[in-house]
C-alpha cells in the first residue's frame, strides 16, 4: 500500500519575465489502487501539478509538501522520484533522436530496478506489452518519439508505465488528441496495469470522455490553482452537463 | 552563420546573412605551389576568418622541419611514422613536381603550400589494380613535441577496381602540416580515415584532395578529437561520370579547442554523386568548431546528385559552432542538390524526459550524445574506427561529467 500525499502545495513557474504563481494550496491524497480524476478548465494548473510532482526544473515549489509513504519527494531528484515509484505520462513527450525505444526502455528499466532485466523475460514482457497496446513490433527499433503520431506517443507513454511498474502514475491529459479507438486502447492499458499492480492513478483531463473507460474513484475540480470541489464519479457527470462555468464565475467574484 | 549558445538556436540560412557583394566562384580560388603566392594570413581573409591565425605562426613558417640530433647521437624527427600493412605498397618517394605528386593536389592555402614546399620526399602508396585489401592500410603519425615543425605529403593511388581502407592516425604533439593526395582509379573503392587524436597542445593543418575516377567510390572520414587547433580541408573532384564521393566528419571540441573542417566538392563531370555529412559536439568554455561546406556544380555537370549536412550539439555554455554551407549551381539539369545546417543546445526537456524514467543525469546525457552521433556512426561503417570513436566520445563525456560534478 502506497500513499502519495500533497499538502498545501504552492508552485510558481519561471517565464521569460516573471515568476508566475500557478498553484495556490493544493491538497490531495492518492492511495494504491485508487484513481483520482483531476478536471478543470485550461490554465487552472492541472499540468503544473503533474510537473511539480515529477520535479520539472522550470517549476518551483514555494511552500507545502509532497510525500510518498512519508518520504520527502521534494528532496528527490527527477530520477530518484521515478526510482521511488512515481511516473508521469507526459502530454507532449519529446523526441530523442538516435535512441531506439528498445534501448530507452531497457535503460529506464535498469535504472528503476537497479539491475539489468533478465534478457529472456524482458523481451517477452516488452513484446507482450506492445501487443496489448496494439503496437507493431517494428516500433521498438524506432527512435524515441521521432515521427510518432499523437496516438503513438501516448501509447508509448503507457507502454513505459506498463513496463516500469510505478506505484503512483500521473497521466497528464493522456486522452487529448486521441480518436476513440486509440483512447480505448490506452484506457485498457491503464486498467490492465491497475489490475495487475494496484497502481494509484492521478488522471488529469480536460474532458469527461476518458472517464467512460477508466472509472474514477474520486473526482476533483481544479480551478485557479487549487481544488475547488471534490466528489465521487457523479461529479464528473455533473461537469459533463454543466461545464466549468459555475466554478469560473465563482472564482471571478 | 554564427550561433552563440545564449541566443535562440533557430536556423538562419547563412546565405541570407551574406553581404551584398557576392563572393567570387569557388572555382576561382587561388591554387599554387609558390609559397610567396600565399602570404601568412592575418585572419581577415574569407577562408581564415574563423581560424585563430594568431596562434598559428609556427605552422605557417616557410621553414624546414625541426629535425634535431645528428648521425652519431641519432636523428630526432618532429614526428615518427609507423606504417603497417602498407610496406608492399610503398613506391619510391616522390619529390615535388614528380608525378603523380602534384597532379591532383595543388596547395590552396598557406598551410598546404608550406607543407608541400618542405616535404622533399612524399610517401607514395599504390593499391594494385583489381586487388582487394582485406586489412586496413595504416600510417600512424606521432608528433614528438609541441611546437616542433613537421611537414608531410602522402600520395595514394588506388589502381582501377581495387578496394582498400587507409587509416591515417595522428597522435602526440607537433606543429604539423600534412597534405594528402588521392587518385581513385576507375571503378576503385577507397576509404580514407584521418584520425586527429593529438595531445592538447598540437596544431594541425591538412589539405586532403582526391580525384575520383569513372564509376569509382571514395569515402573520406575525418575524426577530430584532440589538438589545440585542427583544420582539415577535404576536397574532391571527378575524373569521369559515375563517381561517388562521401565526405564524413565527426568532431568533439573541449574547452579552448578549435576544430575546423572544410570541404569542397567540385562536380566537374556529369552523373556524379556526393554526400557530405559532418556532425560535432562541443563542451566547455571557448570550444569552437567550424564547418564550411562548398559544393560547386559546374555547367557541364548534368545529372549530378549532391547533399550536404552539418549538425552541431552544444553541450555547455561558452562554446561556439560556426556552420556554413555554400552551394553554387551553374546548371539546372541535375538530379538533386540540397544542404542543411543546424546548431542546437543540449535539450533540457530531453534530459527531464529521460530522468523522469529513472535514468540518472550522466546516463541521460550519454544517451542523448550517443543518439546524436548514431546515424553518422552507422554511415562510417568501419568497425575499427567506430570503436575508437565511441570510446573517445565516452571519455570526453566522462571528463565533462567529472568537471561539472
Amino acid at each position: 500500500m502506497t500513499t502519495l500525499e500533497i499538502r498545501d502545495l504552492h508552485v510558481t513557474v519561471e517565464t521569460d519575465t516573471e515568476e508566475k504563481v500557478i498553484l495556490r494550496g493544493v491538497d490531495l491524497t492518492i492511495n494504491s489502487g485508487e484513481t483520482h480524476a483531476i478536471m478543470g478548465p485550461n490554465g487552472s494548473g492541472k499540468s503544473t501539478l503533474a510537473y511539480a510532482v515529477a520535479g520539472h526544473p522550470k517549476y518551483t515549489v514555494t511552500s507545502g509538501t509532497i510525500t510518498l509513504d512519508g518520504e520527502d519527494v521534494l528532496a528527490m531528484g527527477v530520477d530518484e522520484r521515478a526510482q521511488a515509484g512515481l511516473f508521469l505520462a507526459m502530454q507532449y513527450p519529446v523526441e530523442v533522436p538516435g535512441v531506439t525505444v528498445s534501448n530507452f526502455l531497457r535503460t529506464a528499466k535498469t535504472s528503476i530496478d537497479g539491475e539489468a532485466p533478465k534478457l529472456r523475460t524482458w523481451v517477452k514482457d516488452m513484446k507482450g506489452a506492445m501487443e496489448a497496446l496494439r503496437m507493431d513490433a517494428s516500433f521498438a527499433e524506432r527512435n524515441v518519439n521521432e515521427g510518432f503520431s499523437g496516438g503513438e506517443k501516448k501509447r508509448h507513454e503507457i507502454l513505459q508505465m506498463e513496463l516500469l511498474q510505478p506505484k503512483i502514475a500521473v497521466l497528464d491529459e493522456t486522452d487529448s488528441g486521441l480518436d476513440v479507438d486509440a483512447l480505448k486502447v490506452v484506457a485498457e492499458g491503464v486498467n490492465r496495469v491497475k489490475e495487475n499492480t494496484g497502481l494509484g492513478v492521478m488522471l488529469i483531463t480536460h474532458y469527461t470522455r476518458i472517464l467512460r473507460y477508466i472509472n474514477p474513484d474520486h473526482v476533483h475540480v481544479f480551478v485557479n490553482g487549487r481544488v475547488a470541489e471534490s466528489g465521487g464519479p457523479e461529479l464528473a457527470d455533473r461537469l459533463e452537463n454543466e461545464g466549468y462555468d459555475r466554478y469560473l464565475q465563482a472564482a471571478a467574484v | 552563420m554564427t550561433l552563440l549558445t545564449d541566443k535562440p538556436t533557430t536556423h538562419v540560412d547563412p546565405q541570407s546573412t551574406v553581404g551584398a557583394a557576392p563572393e567570387e566562384s569557388r572555382a576561382a580560388r587561388l591554387t599554387s605551389f609558390e609559397v610567396s603566392d600565399f602570404p601568412v594570413p592575418n585572419g581577415r581573409e574569407e577562408e581564415w576568418r574563423f581560424t585563430p591565425v594568431d596562434r598559428l605562426g609556427g605552422v605557417f613558417a616557410d621553414e624546414a622541419d625541426d629535425i634535431r640530433g645528428d648521425d652519431t647521437n641519432g636523428i630526432d624527427h618532429p614526428a615518427d611514422y609507423d606504417v603497417s600493412g602498407v610496406l608492399d605498397l610503398m613506391g619510391p618517394s616522390l619529390a615535388p613536381g614528380q608525378a603523380p605528386r602534384g597532379t591532383v593536389l595543388v596547395p590552396g592555402d598557406r598551410g598546404a603550400v608550406v607543407a608541400s614546399a618542405h616535404t622533399p620526399e612524399a610517401l607514395y602508396l599504390t593499391l594494385e589494380a583489381e586487388k582487394e585489401y582485406a586489412e586496413p592500410l595504416r600510417v600512424n603519425v606521432h608528433g614528438n613535441g609541441a611546437g616542433r615543425l613537421s611537414s608531410a605529403h602522402y600520395v595514394v593511388e588506388a589502381g582501377h577496381h581495387s578496394k582498400g581502407l587507409l587509416i591515417l592516425d595522428h597522435t602526440g604533439s607537433a606543429d604539423h602540416r600534412g597534405n594528402l593526395e588521392v587518385i581513385v582509379g576507375e571503378g576503385a573503392d577507397l576509404t580514407v580515415v584521418t584520425l586527429q587524436r593529438w595531445e592538447d597542445d598540437a596544431v594541425h593543418l591538412g589539405q586532403h584532395d582526391a580525384q575520383v575516377g569513372r564509376d569509382a567510390t571514395y569515402k573520406h572520414i575525418s575524426v577530430s578529437l584532440g589538438g589545440s587547433i585542427v583544420r582539415v580541408n577535404s576536397n574532391v573532384r571527378y575524373d569521369g561520370p559515375g563517381g561517388d564521393a562521401t565526405l564524413l566528419g565527426v568532431y568533439f571540441a573541449d574547452a579552448g579547442q578549435h576544430l575546423e573542417h572544410r570541404s569542397f566538392v567540385d562536380h566537374n563531370t556529369p552523373h556524379t554523386q556526393s554526400l557530405v555529412t559532418y556532425k560535432g559536439a562541443l563542451q566547455g568554455d571557448g570550444a569552437h568548431t567550424v564547418w564550411v561546406g562548398d559544393v560547386l556544380i559546374r555547367k557541364e555537370a548534368e545529372g549530378i546528385d549532391t547533399y550536404e549536412l552539418n549538425r552541431n550539439l552544444v553541450l555547455t555554455d561558452g562554446a561556439r559552432a560556426d556552420s556554413i554551407p555554400n552551394l553554387e549551381i551553374e546548371t539546372g539539369e541535375i538530379a538533386g542538390a540540397g544542404h542543411a545546417s543546424s546548431t542546437g543546445r543540449f535539450d533540457d526537456e530531453q534530459l527531464f524526459y529521460l530522468m523522469s524514467r529513472g535514468i540518472d543525469e550522466t546516463n541521460a546525457r550519454r544517451l542523448v550524445v550517443r543518439g546524436f552521433f548514431a546515424d553518422i556512426i552507422a554511415k562510417i561503417g568501419v568497425p575499427e574506427v567506430v570503436d575508437t570513436l565511441m570510446a573517445a566520445i565516452e571519455e570526453e563525456l566522462a571528463t565533462d561529467m567529472a568537471a561539472t560534478a
